[in-house]
């Protein structure tokens, strides 16, 4: 660490330093500005040249003058330092503690940013992991190591879904639990709020370490938190052994810091007046989610994002579509029926689901009935389309079976309490009651044996 | 030595004296690798293919005098190279499941050893010239590696190896060139990736690149040699197409370039690939293939990179006569490298915040597909390029995908209803075309059918009408339809599921052979025509619709296998023996009333 402090600040603008003299200052060096109180606050270099260096302030430059601000070079990149008693406490974006309890003292730090893995090293992700949720476990399986969105809209109930995904998720035979990393960035009080009081009341909390950027925080500590929070999971899960299950929200905040700071920065703008490395920016963050070779641990990822006015197309749910391994979309007219959780099931997915179910994960039939719920529902939905044009009484007898199928589908497996856990034995015995509405011809997905085994259907109801 | 003034993200500004553009520099303390892109003045401009965390101006630089080049030698296959041709298992040795920074492997691997057969007219005092076979060495069981003369060397040699046990750094032949001096040759050469490598011309054949996909294969043709793109929403299922091709093309080697995707999709392929066989060889899939990974989250400036590094080196097999396929996932993103870097050097954007010369960097990329006679004019081999194309928000308007369709011969549409419905592979038979389908036509009636052709069209015809009566069917009702109109609708959903769908992970479905392909086409479609006959003498389209035939006739595909032809053919003559039957009770009794 240099004892220097330098005078050198030229201008100060939104959360950026133009500082004049460069002091060869490293790219990504952390700088501790102090202002004229004394006050210490945080920054980084993010370009630097011979005669100019470009700080961003993770507090903002409010309040700071050109003249009695003074900076000190810490010759470091940002570190998080890492120690089991991390679990149970609540850090800020930068890992200062929000609890009023003391720093996190040890001797082993790491770089917030990480490094790549290297995809050779990495282990297929494929071990289900069981959330209790039919329209998740059945339709779009959740395995150890995926990456695997929710895809939200204001008003809807992500942060309930969410909770109960903590709550309940589990291996099906093995009963050790998922050590927690949530991070939350620009959330309201009452958010945090709610979660801080789910993972207590579901004495979760001594396995959570919490990440917490307000909305009322400064934006910019919204681009090191998910970072700050990944180091602290990736700690958990290759040096103590633990399974991680990371909780991001929301992304969209994130997001919106970025393209705040970018604009600040004068960075040329692409979609939306997001930045054009927005992708790999998101990737970055993703891409740390998995299970490597040889390593007990794994970090499984759940990021929840709000789609902006509903739209999927908007860039922020569209880049996290092509890096996350599948999304769980929630639709605003099943939450107008009251179905909870709301899962949109047609556009919802997951690409990992294909390797994670079937006889030796959950049941041989899995895939399968999987794959047949969809076909009938996507069916089941254009009979309800057409019924809404030429009326229900004009359709075909079979046509109707669909449109039964569609509400049965909708409010007894789509639908289930926030309190009700169903095992993947009982989603799939539910998804063959259900399919049992249909005849057996229209189900051209599920093998005549499986539909021998399990399709009880009624020719005369 | 010259020295850093200036570190912007990726670009970093150097002083050095006697650089020239396309260089390539050692930067710092860490050595980090990086290629220089302008020159002004006394300063260079240097885009850096890792992570600049750390780097500070003042530290040193060292130009390499090379421009950015592959290795390319036995050792290939199998392996998995980063964007700047690395090999990553290698890394993983040296610096953990982290990659390093700044770290020196060679590409190819140096201590192997491989027994070495000269060609035949190997000999003292025999020119040889680019291009032409110095030897063999067997890189795995089903490939035969030919190692080759540099393109640009020329000249009598002088000496040469014996059959034998050599590393590649071993020397294997000298010869003396046109400026009497000695080049000594070994089993490997460097070639810079930007400069495509030199052929003899251009031919143009008619072999249609097989994929084992009907709605690929028998709809939407392609040959080899040909380029084509896989545009496609996020979840239409744009990998799953390219990993069935890269499973199932009958090509002899198989590149998958990896470019800013995810890391776990290439080691679903590591780990599969070696499992799965060749169905044209009988040998594991990972023989033929090998893999560029530059992962989303790995450094951006190495993912403009690779795209140039997985053609080079599948050019270097095609210069060996060999049929190579390079499946790259996604342009898109290579595409956004460039943005990335036109945008932190200043450059005017035009649409969406691309660079002006997007289009023609594509174009001159895809340009390097092709079938040619190779330089020595021994052999033939092809480059048959097949790219993903990541469309922001599925909308096939934006800049690289109407670009690339510009360019491109064979265009595989991915459409989000289809996948939301789970109807896979999602190809749309509306957006999709292809050029090559006359030319693969010639193919079909020699090997498969002269029918094919005729049939195909038949198909297509019937799967757009259904697309059009179902428009009219939303707007008042199935009501309105005639009953043959009915019946079209009948045999699309049939052709949609029977056929058009086809399962990756269904083993017998996942790939179809050619004479399958098209006698399920043509069972369905025979199917279609008898049903109109019995409509006409008035059977009721609910009583067709409801035959067990129906769901049978769906489920062909998975009964099946590619052997078992014959009993296809027996389970449909029962089937349309008994329609035979039925059409005989509806005559009747049409002659009744009559």
């Amino acid at each position: 660490m240099r004892q220097v402090e330098y005078k050198q600040v030229t201008s100060a603008r939104g959360s950026l330093l133009f500082l004049k003299g460069g002091n060869n200052a490293a790219l990504g060096e952390r700088v501790a500005i102090r202002d004229k109180d004394g006050q210490i606050r945080n920054g980084q270099v993010i370009r630097t040249s011979e005669d100019m260096v470009l700080v961003q302030v993770f507090e903002s430059t409010a309040n700071l003058d050109l003249e009695n601000t003074w900076i000190r070079y810490l010759d470091q990149p940002f570190e998080l330092p890492l120690s089991p008693d991390m679990l149970g406490r609540n850090f800020n974006g930068i890992g200062k503690p929000r609890d009023n309890r003391p720093p996190i003292v040890s001797s082993l730090v790491r770089n917030v940013n990480g490094a790549p893995i290297n995809p050779s090293a990495r282990a297929y992700p494929k071990e289900f992991i069981q959330t209790g949720v039919s329209s998740i476990d059945g339709l779009n399986s959740l395995v150890r190591g995926q990456k695997l969105p929710v895809f939200s809209a204001s008003g809807l109930p992500h942060n309930r879904l969410a909770a109960q995904i903590v709550r309940q998720a589990k291996l099906p035979d093995d009963s050790s639990n998922f050590v927690i990393v949530f991070a939350a960035m620009g959330v309201s009080h009452s958010d945090a709020h709610f979660f801080e009081t789910e993972f207590e009341s579901s004495g979760v909390l001594r396995n959570v370490v919490m990440f917490t950027n307000l909305a009322n925080d400064p934006p910019m500590e919204r681009l090191i938190l998910p970072r700050t929070a990944l180091t602290a999971a990736e700690y958990l899960a290759y040096d103590l052994d633990h399974h991680v299950l990371v909780v991001i929200t929301d992304m969209t905040n994130y997001a919106e810091a970025l393209r705040e700071i970018a604009t600040e920065k004068g960075d040329v703008p692409s979609r939306k007046g997001y930045p054009g490395y927005l992708y790999s920016d998101l990737a970055e963050i993703y891409e740390r989610a998995g299970r490597v070779k040889d390593r007990h641990g794994s970090i499984t990822m759940i990021p929840i994002l709000s789609m902006p006015s509903d739209d999927i197309t908007h860039p922020i749910p569209d880049l996290t579509g092509y890096i996350t391994e599948g999304q769980i979309v929630l639709s605003r007219e099943l939450h107008s029926k009251s179905v909870y959780p709301p899962v949109n099931v047609p556009p919802s997915l997951s690409r990992l689901m294909k390797d994670g179910v079937g006889k030796e994960f959950t049941r041989e039939d899995h895939p399968h009935v999987a794959s047949q719920l969809y076909a009938s529902y996507t069916r089941a939905l254009e009979a309800r389309n057409l019924a809404s044009i030429i009326g229900a009484e004009e359709l075909s007898g079979r046509d109707r079976r669909f449109l039964e199928f569609a509400d049965a589908f909708e409010n007894r497996f789509i639908m289930q309490g926030e309190d009700t856990e169903r095992n993947i034995i009982e989603t799939l015995d539910l998804a063959w009651e259900l399919l049992s509405l249909l005849p057996p011809e229209s189900l051209s997905r599920v093998s005549e044996a499986e539909i021998q085994k399990y399709h009880s259907w009624d020719e005369t109801r | 030595m010259g020295s850093i003034v200036e570190v912007n993200g990726p670009l970093v500004t150097i002083r050095q004296d006697n650089i020239r553009n396309g260089e390539q520099v050692r930067l710092g303390k860490l050595g980090l690798v990086g290629e220089v892109i302008s020159l002004h003045q006394d300063t260079a401009l240097v885009q850096v293919y890792e992570s600049t965390e750390s780097l500070r101006p003042g530290e040193n630089v060292i130009g390499l005098g090379k421009q950015l080049s592959v290795e390319l030698g036995p050792g290939m296959l199998g392996q998995i190279f980063d964007g700047v041709q690395r090999p990553l298992n290698r890394i993983l040795e040296m610096s953990g499941e982290q990659i390093a920074r700044g770290l020196e492997v060679p590409s190819l691997d140096r201590e192997k050893t491989w027994h070495f057969v000269p060609a035949d007219k190997l000999a003292v005092g025999q020119q040889v010239c680019g291009g032409e076979i110095l030897g063999t060495v067997q890189e795995t069981e089903t490939i035969q590696h030919r190692i080759l003369v540099p393109p640009n060397t020329c000249g009598d040699i002088v000496e040469h190896a014996c059959e034998g046990d050599y590393k590649i750094e071993d020397i294997i032949a000298s010869v003396r060139n046109k400026n009497d001096q000695i080049e000594h040759l070994k089993m490997y050469h460097d070639w810079p990736v930007r400069t495509p490598r030199p052929y003899h011309s251009r031919t143009h054949s008619a072999m249609p690149l097989l994929t084992g996909q009907r709605i690929l294969d028998t709809f939407f043709p392609l040959l080899k040699g040909g380029k084509a793109a896989v545009p496609g929403p996020f979840g239409a299922g744009k990998t799953m197409v390219q990993q069935q091709i890269a499973r199932w093309a009958n090509a002899d080697i198989v590149l998958y370039v990896g470019c800013g995707e995810r890391g776990n999709e290439l080691v679903d392929i590591l780990e599969t690939f070696p499992e799965l066989t060749d169905p044209h060889s009988g040998r594991s899939l990972m023989e033929r293939t090998f893999l560029v990974a530059n992962t989303s989250n790995m450094p951006v400036v190495a993912r403009e990179a690779s795209i140039y590094v997985g053609v080079t080196m599948a050019e270097y097999y095609r210069d060996q006569g060999y049929d190579v396929v390079m499946v790259a996932d996604s342009t898109s993103r290579w595409a956004e490298a460039l943005r990335e870097v036109a945008g932190r050097l200043g450059q005017m954007p035009v649409e969406e915040g691309y660079p002006a010369y997007l289009a023609s960097r594509l174009a001159a990329f895809y340009e390097r597909a092709g079938n040619v006679n190779t330089m020595a004019k021994q052999s033939s081999g092809s480059v048959t390029l097949i790219g993903a194309v990541s469309p922001p928000g599925g909308d096939f308007s934006e800049p690289v995908t109407s670009h690339t369709k510009e360019i491109i011969r064979t265009f595989w549409a991915l459409s989000k209803p289809l996948a939301d419905a789970r109807h896979y592979p999602a190809v749309s038979w509306t957006e999709s075309f292809s050029d090559y389908q006359d030319r693969a036509q010639s193919w079909w009636a020699e090997n498969v059918d002269h029918k094919w052709a005729k049939h195909r069209q038949y198909a297509l015809s019937l799967l757009t009408q259904a697309d059009e009566l179902e428009r009219i069917v939303n707007l008042v009702g199935p009501e309105a339809l005639s009953s043959s109109q009915r019946w079209v609708l009948e045999t699309a959903s049939i052709l949609k599921e029977g056929l058009l769908q086809q399962s990756a992970l269904d083993e017998i479905d996942s790939y179809c052979s050619p004479a399958k392909q098209f006698k399920m086409m043509d069972i369905m479609l025979r199917f279609h025509e008898t049903g109109k006959e019995l409509i006409k003498l008035g059977a009721p389209v609910e009583q067709l619709a409801q035959l067990p035939e129906n769901g049978k006739i769906r489920r062909i595909k998975s009964v099946f296998t590619n052997d078992q032809l014959s009993d296809m053919e027996n389970f449909a003559e029962e089937l349309f023996e008994h329609l035979d039957c039925m059409r005989a009770e509806y005559a009747g009794a049409k002659e009744v009333q009559a």
